[in-house]
């Protein structure tokens, strides 16, 4: 297990170094900053002093060995734009997706659990046919278009809900966070709602395959004959079982929400940190675009890597397998 | 746009014509399956209309929408049913430089299919060819392979394609080369995975003591029956090709203003909504809905039908 444990971290270290030379080379060799930060109308000189400053005058791996050498210092260096530190920009605006993305997790799990175990539990009834149609219209709606129809249904028409910001929010931990006030809440929900809908159809989807198929196992029927009330069947024995598989998917779903959330946060104007990449990418903001994918490699691979010793842990089958 | 595009935007709806007896009828025993579905029957003639519309847009659409001549800003921003000076009715409204909804769309529905099937079947082609290579050779090469696969599938599509994009830049090729990026470990993983299986089987023992040449034996023997489960695949992915390539274009990072897809249609009209003026964005959205469930709905059947595991 040691052994296995070892390799797999290792592994892990791997693809970050192999992601971190990629996203380099990708960032350095084919956007050019120097065209977009510096003025047309600037002088040679100005020119040479701002290249010489950023660095931009030095060879490309001399360039990656001060990267990876000022990285593990945890400086990606400064931003164009805003002239702090990229990471701390990018940190600064962690909070905000975070809360984003834990709250459309739950909504994903709160609503397609239960309708995915009614839609196993009664396959042929008109209601789960409805609830099947409905999440196959759930991952075929593309989120920015839902965005949109919400925002033109529940802000302009209806009025009901604000379409675009944090709202109010409340400080914890030298943290703002918008989840503890009313108006924060208010000004979440449409952005969680639109981020959600995606997660809910495959949470739905994933429980209701794994409610048919557990039902006709030997135990279930078993946990029956008992003469088991069949709220505890299902309850228990049912749930137990399909939980292994949707949790761990699950925690991979929260990078990936985190990665989606770019979409969401440009259409609601959601202060987050994909919000902040879509913005680097169009004046090509280079330290921010680094230190924003290392830090999402970094995410990845962390949460992959969990999952995996979950895995380990819990299904024996896996750990004997990687043994050999 | 070329013709050869035209082709195989219509492609998959005409069902391919078979000479032999015994493959006829396993296509009508097929057919019949798939046809037991009135929602994925639907789904399949849905598509198929959308598909020739998009193809026929240069001939049925009431304008041409970049021909700067029959569009007249005085018509800018209609509303649907409302008409225009000289009488045409935009039964969809117009837009901010006065086009024609319905044309802006049909000719967006062109390029959205075009970067949709063409880059699903192009990252169909590379990442089959991997997968079918790496179980078939096995070793190094094969644990090589499927490690990269894993890495690609690890990171979220929209990520991967944006941070492409970003330093590619617009256009239509970028796009269709990142959803290809994006897309091509699914098919990999599949094939692979098959072909694991299949290779046990004697057909490939007979081959193998027939000394075939190993292509003869990849490509005949063991691609044919590898197939099903790509044929899944293929079509969920040009939904989903179709969906990212919208919203890579949303986000203002997809195909150039030149050529706008109906995600760049959508993005356009983003500005009105606040103001009311929903049917710019409105209406893009809603045909790019239909062709995507259309597309599900028949993949989501052919799963069903082709899973081995129902078979029986």
């Amino acid at each position: 297990m040691t052994t296995w444990l070892l390799r797999r971290i290792l592994q892990a270290l791997l693809i970050v170094g192999a992601m971190s030379v990629t996203v380099f080379v990708a960032v350095n060799v084919i956007g050019d900053p120097v065209e977009v930060l510096i003025s047309p109308e600037a002088t040679q000189e100005e020119r040479a002093r701002l290249i010489a400053s950023l660095g931009l005058d030095q060879p490309l791996w001399k360039q990656y060995l001060n990267f990876v050498s000022d990285a593990l210092r945890g400086s990606l260096g400064n931003s164009f734009v805003y002239n702090e530190p990229a990471l701390g920009l990018v940190f600064s605006r962690l909070p905000a997706t975070l809360e984003l993305a834990v709250l459309a997790l739950l909504i994903a799990i709160l609503v397609g659990i239960p309708l995915g175990l009614y839609a196993g539990l009664n396959p042929d009834s008109k209601a789960s046919k409805t609830i099947m149609a409905g999440s196959i219209l759930g991952f075929s709606l593309p989120t920015f278009w839902v965005g949109l129809v919400m925002i033109m249904v529940f802000a302009v028409q209806l009025g009901w809900l604000p379409s675009s910001g944090r709202g109010q929010t409340v400080e914890v931990f030298g943290v703002r966070w918008s989840f503890l006030t009313a108006d924060g809440l208010q000004h979440m929900l449409l952005p969680a709602v639109n981020l959600a809908l995606f997660k809910l159809s495959m949470v739905l989807r994933l429980t209701r395959a794994g409610t048919r198929e557990t039902l006709s196992m030997d135990f279930v029927k078993f946990a029956r004959a008992k003469g088991l009330k069949p709220a505890r069947v299902i309850g228990v024995h049912v749930l137990k079982n399909i939980m292994i598989p949707i949790v761990t998917v699950l925690g991979l779903e929260l990078g990936s929400l985190i990665a989606f959330a770019v979409v969401t946060e440009t259409i609601f104007d959601w202060p987050g940190m994909g919000k902040l990449i879509v913005d680097s990418i169009y004046v090509l903001d280079r330290p921010v675009i680094v230190a924003y994918l290392m830090m999402i490699v970094l995410l990845f691979v962390t949460l992959n890597l969990i999952v995996d010793i979950l895995y380990s842990v819990l299904d024996p089958r896996v750990r004997l397998e990687s043994r050999t | 746009m070329s013709i050869g595009a035209d082709t195989e935007l219509s492609a998959p709806v005409i069902p391919p014509s078979v000479s032999k007896r015994h493959e006829e009828s396993a296509l009508r025993a097929f057919w019949q399956q798939f046809a037991s579905s009135k929602l994925a029957l639907t789904g399949l003639v849905v598509f198929g209309m959308i598909a020739v519309a998009a193809v026929l847009a240069p001939w049925i659409a009431p304008q041409n929408p970049y021909d700067l001549t029959q569009i007249s800003i005085m018509d800018s921003r209609l509303a649907p049913g409302e008409t225009s000076m000289d009488g045409y009715t935009y039964w969809l409204g117009t837009d901010d430089q006065g086009r024609d909804m319905v044309s802006a769309m049909l000719y967006g529905l062109r390029i959205s299919l075009l970067v949709g099937v063409g880059s699903a079947v192009l990252a169909c082609i590379f990442g089959s060819c991997l997968g079918l290579f790496a179980g078939y050779v096995g070793g190094w090469v094969e644990s090589l392979i499927m490690r990269i696969v894993d890495l690609f599938l690890s990171f979220p599509a929209i990520l991967v394609a944006l941070m492409i994009l970003a330093f590619l830049g617009n256009g239509v090729m970028n796009v269709v080369l990142a959803i290809i990026v994006v897309e091509w470990a699914y098919y990999s993983r599949a094939v692979r995975g098959t072909a694991l299986v299949e290779r046990q089987r004697e057909y490939i023992e007979a081959a193998e003591c027939l000394v075939l040449p190993p292509r003869r034996i990849l490509f005949r023997h063991l691609m044919p029956n590898c197939l099903p489960p790509l044929i899944v695949i293929a079509t969920m992915q040009v939904a989903r090709a179709i969906s990212l390539e919208a919203t890579l274009s949303f986000l203002g990072l997809g195909v150039p203003i030149t050529e706008p897809s109906l995600g760049l249609l959508i993005a356009n009209g983003y500005q009105y909504m606040l103001s009311g003026r929903y049917w710019i964005s409105f209406y893009p959205g809603v045909a790019l809905l239909i062709t995507i469930v259309s597309i599900n709905l028949v993949g989501d059947h052919l799963r069903d039908i082709l899973n081995p595991r129902n078979q029986r």
